[in-house]
């Protein structure tokens, strides 16, 4: 019998001690809840408010009416092409980041980063100057007849562009933090790339994987600035659901704009849910070891 | 001895990761900053110039900059209160309240944008109490300044979260020890270590501020001289076909941007050398 | 001798885990105590408890007689040293001793005069404007300790100061705070799970064990007479072997006893180097340990596992021999206590009548 080792129960990690009186407390909880009220519950409340400000009929029509209805399919296309092919970016470029060293990846990453330093707007102006009808391709493009500008390409090209970031900013930090230990271990039983991909990495990076999809959907369904530059606004025909939202609301039709503006708000709401799932999936792996 | 530019692994998938990965990357990115350079070089220095100094534009910068410094501030101390209160104080619905701060970054623009300006607008909530003290909220500075405080409060947050989550206790609890009562702990002790992360999401701010439009185009105005913001300008340019103009007011923009970007890194680097363990 | 520190039916828990359960310890002025135990045995709730850093659910702490439970750690009078050093890293050592100073309002000479006095003392004299990053584990430790002295608190609380140390620095380290707190004259509580710390540095050692104290006293006395079972297996190594009146001289075991045998009051050796054959049983060598100072043996003897010290200079065992195995002295327990028995065949068998 040994008797230094029973075994002990753990307590609770301790949290510090707190200086500061009560009261300070809970001055500062008041202010922040103030703050965040005005800045960013009173916003999210309004839309809804404003939606349905006439009546469920009229919140419904303005959602099914040919023109809105024709600005979702458009956002959904456009999100369909745009988000697969920057999550396969976003898996590439946070494999080659994360488990290789080499010269120049800092250049990569701030290449990476280039679009949240960038106005939308100028995203947009510099798919016009190489494909609109006075850019760089513009002549050889119209001479054969292809539309980027002012059509579907465009607007694809101008949402990749803004969007490519999202899910490999998401994967790099969770891969790094990974680090290679598993998929080394998987390289001397003698596993080929894909497999190790597949069956090692990838279901350590699912939630990460899943929350940088879903955020990547929701920015690309709901960009402006780049989109309204390069769509020429035709409308039922280049005319996102921001974009559609801008249209009704400059024509004084606030119901209507607000209802399709809902549908993106519900969107947003969908995603930050993702995220809190993701985090709370992510803190489960930790404490139970990894 | 001429040094590998990679560093040997044996993981596979180098060639086809990275390739796949600068080939997107020239496609969609390189290329089009290629185009606008090459069209900003049909512009001669002087007519540059001419372009950038017309007075529209230079009102234009200066309600661009000037808002996303006042709103990048502001954002400084909200953002610090919040941060503050979510990482050390335990309320109800916290959790709740921490999973709203991203809403300004999911959320699309336009639709802040309009929502912003119902709520400031003189028949709006907020905007109608305004009113009674002569405050004018939308159409306004101050209007572009409240979007813009919307748009970058999540930065500032993201970043100070962190720093204050990996706090040291001890060493709070060391200078409580020394006799130091919670104001000095906070300016002598945490306020340095947060220094470089208020600094950063400020940068953050400030950057995303000065080319936003979707959510501030509506609730300006867009009145030239008083309440244009420079995005807009290029889009106007842009419509009357002239590209020249738009890609001069552009290529400022875009310098400052990038100058913004080099300060950001710089500054993480710095701070990072600074507090090696 | 004034009583410094008075601690009466302290208790606290966190949660349902009850960390500290009715602990009672006086502590003199100008003592160094070592508060010693195994993780989870309380002793750092307590120290921070004493700190004001935690409030104690019931008992009553008192320092010079005047009971302090509802002063903050400021209103103290004391001086914290963490183990991971908690300086602060954007401030130089000198600005970091000089904190204390600085919060009591005194004037910049004295801070200036009283911070060199220190770093002469600590040995840290050319440093003044170094960084916290810029310093070993060592030097981090003593700037820490300097400034926790600054300000002439009147109690010293040092929680687990040598864990974060290399070993061979941690040595030297240990040595010198005990020169320094004897210098100083200040009254200290210092954390450790270390036996080895507390016994070289404490003038007295208060044992826990899962939230209560286990016993109070000198090195030596703890050493020499444990008063629990915890406290006898705590210090020093030791085993527990069966007691049922099978070893020599330990005949008449307390029913449902067990004996718990210290390795320096094991004495094993060929039939040639042992001192009192008579008294010893037959084993067998299962293993060998060099220790340094010494060999730890592993031996087997009567279906038990025993262990002893062998001095360096007696010839080399090792497994296999059959060799003889002398207890000197058991620790015979059981639910009710404990006590020490001595050999009782260490008689000369062959007494010579003249």
């Amino acid at each position: 019998m040994a008797l230094t080792d029973t075994p002990v129960p753990t307590a609770k990690p301790r949290a510090a001690h707190r200086t500061e009186a009560p009261w300070v407390r809970w001055s500062l909880i008041f202010l922040m809840m103030a703050f965040l009220v005005l800045i960013l519950i009173l916003p999210l409340i309004t839309v809804f408010s404003e939606a349905f400000n006439n009546g469920i009929s009229v919140y419904l029509d303005a959602i099914t009416e040919p023109d809105a209805w024709a600005a979702i399919r458009l956002t959904l296309t456009v999100a369909a092409i745009a988000v697969p092919l920057n999550t396969i970016f976003g898996v590439a470029a946070a494999w080659a980041i994360s488990k290789f060293r080499f010269r120049g990846k800092q250049v990569l990453v701030t290449l990476i980063d280039l679009p949240f330093a960038i106005s939308p707007v100028i995203s947009g102006l510099i798919f016009v100057l190489l494909f609109g009808s006075h850019g760089l391709f513009g002549p050889w493009l119209s001479e054969h007849g292809f539309k980027v500008i002012f059509a579907l390409p465009g607007i694809v090209l101008a949402t990749i562009f803004i969007t490519f970031p999202f899910v490999a900013r998401e994967l790099v930090p969770i891969m790094q933090a990974q680090g290679n230990q598993e998929e080394e271990a998987a390289v001397s039983m003698g596993a080929g790339g894909w497999r190790i991909f597949w069956k090692v990495t990838l279901p350590n990076i699912k939630w990460g994987l899943l929350y940088g999809i879903i955020l990547c959907n929701a920015r690309a369904m709901g960009e402006f600035g780049a989109v309204s530059v390069v769509s020429g606004h035709i409308r039922g025909q280049t005319n996102t659901m921001p974009l559609h939202i801008e249209i009704l609301y400059n024509e004084y039709q606030f119901t209507a704009s607000f209802a399709v503006a809902s549908l993106l708000v519900l969107l947003a709401l969908v995603t930050l849910a993702v995220k809190s799932i993701v985090e709370w999936q992510q803190r489960k792996a930790e404490t139970h070891g990894g | 001895m001429f040094k590998r530019w990679k560093e040997e692994s044996i993981l596979p998938g180098f060639g086809l990761s990275m390739g796949y990965t600068l080939l997107y990357l020239s496609l969609i990115v390189l290329l089009p900053l290629v185009g606008l350079m090459i069209k900003s070089m049909e512009l001669s220095w002087g007519e540059f110039w001419a372009i950038v100094t017309a007075p529209r534009v230079l009102s234009a910068y200066r309600v661009s900059i000037g808002t996303a410094l006042f709103a990048a501030l502001a954002n400084v101390g909200i953002g610090l209160l919040t941060a503050w209160v979510l990482v050390r104080y335990p309320f109800p619905g916290k959790r709740f309240i921490d999973g709203l701060i991203d809403l300004p970054f999911a959320l699309p623009t336009a639709v802040a944008g309009i929502s912003l300006t119902t709520i400031y607008a003189k028949s709006g909530i907020v905007g109608g109490f305004l009113d009674q003290f002569g405050i004018k909220a939308a159409f306004s500075q101050l209007g572009i300044t409240i979007a813009l405080i919307f748009i970058g409060l999540p930065f500032v947050v993201r970043t100070v979260q962190p720093v204050l989550q990996e706090l040291d206790p001890e060493v709070e609890e060391a200078a409580a020890s020394l006799g130091a009562g919670c104001w000095r702990i906070f300016r002598k002790v945490i306020f340095p270590e947060l220094l470089p992360a208020l600094t950063t999401g400020f940068a953050l701010a400030f950057a995303r501020g000065i080319g936003e439009y979707g959510s501030v185009v509506f609730i300006s105005g867009n009145m030239p001289m008083k309440t244009e913001i420079a995005p807009l300008l290029i889009m106007i340019k842009l419509e009357q076909y002239d590209y020249a103009g738009a890609t001069a007011i552009a290529l400022v923009m875009l310098a400052l941007s990038f100058l913004l970007l080099l300060l950001i890194n710089l500054l993480q680097w710095k701070f990072a050398r600074r507090f090696q363990a | 001798m004034t009583m410094h520190v008075t601690v009466e039916g302290l208790s606290k828990s966190f949660g349902r885990f009850p960390a500290v359960k009715d602990v009672h310890f006086q502590i003199r002025q100008g003592q160094l105590v070592g508060l010693l135990g195994p993780s989870g045995s309380g002793k750092t709730t307590v120290l921070r408890m004493l700190a004001g850093l935690e409030t104690p659910d019931a008992g009553d702490i008192r320092f010079h007689g005047r009971r302090v439970n509802h002063l903050l750690p400021q209103e103290r009078g004391i001086g914290l040293v963490f183990q991971n050093y908690a300086l602060f890293r954007h401030m130089t050592v000198f600005e970091n001793i000089a904190f204390g100073l600085k919060v009591q309002k005194r004037s910049k000479e004295e801070i200036k005069r009283r911070v060199e006095e220190l770093l002469e003392r600590t040995g840290l004299s050319g440093l003044a404007h170094r960084l916290p990053h810029q310093l070993s584990g060592g030097q981090r430790q003593r700037v820490a300790f300097a400034r926790a002295l600054a300000p002439e608190p009147q109690l010293l609380l040092l929680d687990e100061p040598f864990a974060a140390i290399d070993a061979k620095v941690r040595k030297e380290l240990r040595a010198w705070l005990k020169s320094m707190i004897r210098e100083v004259g200040i009254t200290s509580i210092f954390v450790t799970h270390d036996q080895e710390e507390a016994v070289e540095v404490a003038d007295e050692i208060i044992i826990m064990n899962q939230g209560k104290v286990e016993q109070q006293g000198t090195p030596i006395d703890i050493y020499r007479n444990p008063e629990t079972v915890f406290v006898a297996g705590f210090i020093g190594e030791s085993t527990v072997i069966e007691n049922d009146g099978r070893w020599k001289g330990f005949e008449n075991p307390l029913p449902g006893s067990k004996a718990l045998v210290r390795p320096e009051n094991v004495e094993i050796g060929t039939d040639k180097d042992i001192s009192l054959p008579n008294a010893a049983e037959k084993g067998i060598v299962t293993d060998v340990i060099f220790r340094g100072a010494n060999w730890l043996v592993v031996v087997e003897a009567r279906d038990s596992i025993i262990t002893g010290y062998r001095p360096l200079d007696k010839e080399l065992l090792k497994p296999g021999d059959e060799v003889l195995v002398l207890i000197h002295r058991l620790y015979e327990f059981n639910d009710q206590g404990m006590q020490v028995r001595e050999n009782g065949a260490k008689i000369d068998p062959m007494p010579i009548y003249i």
